[in-house]
């Protein structure tokens, strides 16, 4: 019998320092049937697993993007280049594309949250014949806080991108407003055929599918991403449970129509 | 094969599996109790039918004896996971009804509810159960109305008549016992000392944001006993200590965990859910009488009343189900 519980070794590629706090490791691993929105147990000896999404999935590499905020994370910061760290996974739903193709995607993340859903604008990016259209509204705490600048730089030679920031020092160039200023100005012509991905802290995603449900998209067409205390990622532990839903089991990818449902 | 033993027969029977078994049953520690002057009974292991407490209900279930409260998964160095070895003996455990309907939900969690559990499958492949017969009920039981007074699916059953000791023994390995062939029923309660109204179905959105549940913001002080003496509850937490006189090497644990205690919800970034107290006894409540039941078909709690025995507030789960079926009749 597999023993589901035992992290294993891979070997730190290379580490993409976005901002002070916010960097990206890439680690050598399997990728084999993995997708975007899915999760990885980070272990470190001595102090212990933190769930974190895959913000990228490349050949025998997966990119995890980490903010330094916990006791996992925090020593993570010390590693380098061909250090190692421990993973066991994938868990979680992820996002399915199938469920977006041929029809108009609109992608809405807030900060570190565009780890899970660069999966989906990678695979848009290089697939932008499945998708009727496509937008990327991205928004970030300050200038200083973008994540990927370069691949959105990238990104937006081919597809439309909005990236915003709450807050700027005077002279800022970009556009600044919550990431909610942007979806009521989406036109589509067919709202049936109208998907939305909506990821990022609780107050943000509220407010944010609130717009999407305005321009009468159906609920079932709204995805979101739950964030909860995913200890184990087996679905035993109990903490990420909400009512009969265990979130790293079922989840963390919902449909709304689902996910307004679930009660903490 | 049904046996009519006096206590040394059934001492010598024990003694002989003990060879392959560690036996576990109720045991009574005197003065250890929570309270000055009290008792603490629960689980231990025991060598002879003196050992065992089968006079009153023990403070903490059977769970313990293969859930341990603390259970190391690895050891670790600053590169290496090593996985704990296991006890090469079997286990038997003497519990009542309500226990081992509560091992079945046990069960359905951590073998039932995505991948089997590789820790909890390695041990409890290792488990015999004997039931031990109630012929009354108990302070604060209310397993008649959970459904769980009988427990058919034992490896061995037992009844206490004085100094006549009555095994109905099951399971081929638990066959060494010498005494004399006779027929009985293991006990069971027919009628505890109370009745719960519980519901069939549960309105979770009438149920969601229920005044009921304020009661308890004030009542319940977090302290998670109702969690630990549960024998159903089952969620954990991992823990990873490292040695003093060698920091580089370490251990890592699962502990039980409780979901009425802070923390329990904790994310990265210092957000967490459920602050109130009465929400998590909403959260406690609707997992044993509805979300278990939505998504395996049968309700969570056993009944054996323990959380009630154990609350130092004197809140009553039995009465909280009461209160949640009155609120379903309640009209709109």
């Amino acid at each position: 019998m597999k023993n589901n519980y035992i992290p294993v070794a891979s070997e730190i590629l290379d580490i993409i320092k976005h901002t002070k706090s916010e960097w990206t490791f890439r680690t050598k691993t399997n990728t084999e049937g993995v997708k975007p929105g899915q999760f990885y147990e980070i272990s470190l000896p001595k102090r212990g697993e933190s769930p974190i999404s895959v913000s990228g999935i490349g050949e025998n590499y997966i990119d995890f993007t980490i903010r330094n905020v916990g006791k996992v994370t925090g020593i993570l910061f010390d590693h380098k280049v061909g250090d190692k760290l421990f993973i066991r996974g994938p868990y979680g739903n992820g996002f399915d594309i199938n469920n977006y193709k041929g029809r108009d995607l609109v992608v809405v993340a807030g900060g570190s949250a565009i780890a899970p859903v660069r999966g989906i604008i990678q695979h848009v990016y290089n697939n932008p014949q499945d998708f009727k259209s496509f937008k990327l509204i991205v928004g970030f705490k300050s200038p200083d806080d973008i994540l990927f600048a370069n691949d959105l730089q990238m990104w937006s030679e081919k597809l439309d991108i909005v990236v915003t920031v709450d807050d700027a020092p005077e002279g800022y160039q970009g556009n600044v407003g919550l990431v909610t200023k942007y979806i009521p100005e989406l036109k589509f012509e067919d709202l049936s055929e109208v998907s939305a991905v909506v990821v990022g802290p609780p107050m943000m995603m509220k407010f944010a599918v609130a717009e999407f449900l305005k321009l009468d998209i159906a609920e079932k067409d709204v995805w979101v991403s739950y964030e909860r205390n995913m200890h184990c990622g087996l679905g035993k532990c109990g903490h990420c449970k909400m009512d009969s839903t265990y979130i790293c089991l079922d989840g963390p990818v919902f449909s709304y129509d689902f996910a307004k449902t679930l009660q903490d | 094969m049904k046996l009519k033993l006096n206590v040394e027969q059934f001492d010598k029977g024990l003694a002989e599996l003990s060879k392959t078994y560690k036996i576990y049953a109720p045991k009574s520690f005197e003065k250890r109790g929570t309270y000055s002057d009290t008792d603490v009974i629960k689980y231990d292991i025991v060598e002879k039918f003196e050992d065992m407490e089968l006079e009153r209900k023990s403070n903490f279930s059977a769970k313990e004896t293969f859930l341990p409260i603390n259970q190391v998964l690895f050891y670790f160095t600053e590169d290496e996971y090593r996985e704990t070895s296991i006890d090469e003996k079997n286990i038997l455990v003497f519990l009542r009804a309500c226990d081992l309907n509560g091992v079945k939900r046990v069960d359905q969690i951590y073998l039932g509810n995505g991948e089997e559990d590789y820790f909890y499958k390695r041990l409890r492949d290792k488990v015999k159960f004997v039931v031990i017969g109630c012929p009354k009920s108990f302070r604060n039981c209310f397993c008649v109305s959970m459904d769980s007074n009988k427990a058919d699916n034992y490896d061995a059953g037992m009844n206490v008549r004085g100094n006549e000791i009555y095994l109905d023994l099951v399971d081929d390995s638990l066959k060494i016992f010498e005494g004399e062939e006779t027929e009985f029923e293991v006990d069971y309660v027919r009628e505890n000392n109370f009745m719960v109204d519980v519901p069939k179905e549960v309105d979770f959105e009438k149920m969601a944001n229920h005044d009921m549940w304020r009661e308890y913001d004030t009542r319940c002080i977090g302290c998670g006993r109702c969690n630990f003496v549960c024998p159903t509850c089952t969620c954990f937490s991992m823990q990873d200590i490292f040695y003093k006189e060698n920091i580089k090497v370490g251990e890592r644990r699962r502990v039980h965990a409780s979901c009425q205690v802070d923390g329990y919800t904790n994310i990265a970034g210092g957000h967490s859910f459920r602050e109130r107290h009465g929400q998590r006894m909403r959260f406690k409540t609707m997992h044993k009488i509805h979300d278990f039941k939505e998504r395996f078909g049968y309700n969570m709690c056993v009944g054996c009343g323990r959380c009630d025995d154990a609350c130092p507030q004197y809140i009553s789960f039995s009465k909280a189900i009461d209160k949640v079926s009155q609120v379903m009749r309640e009209e709109d």
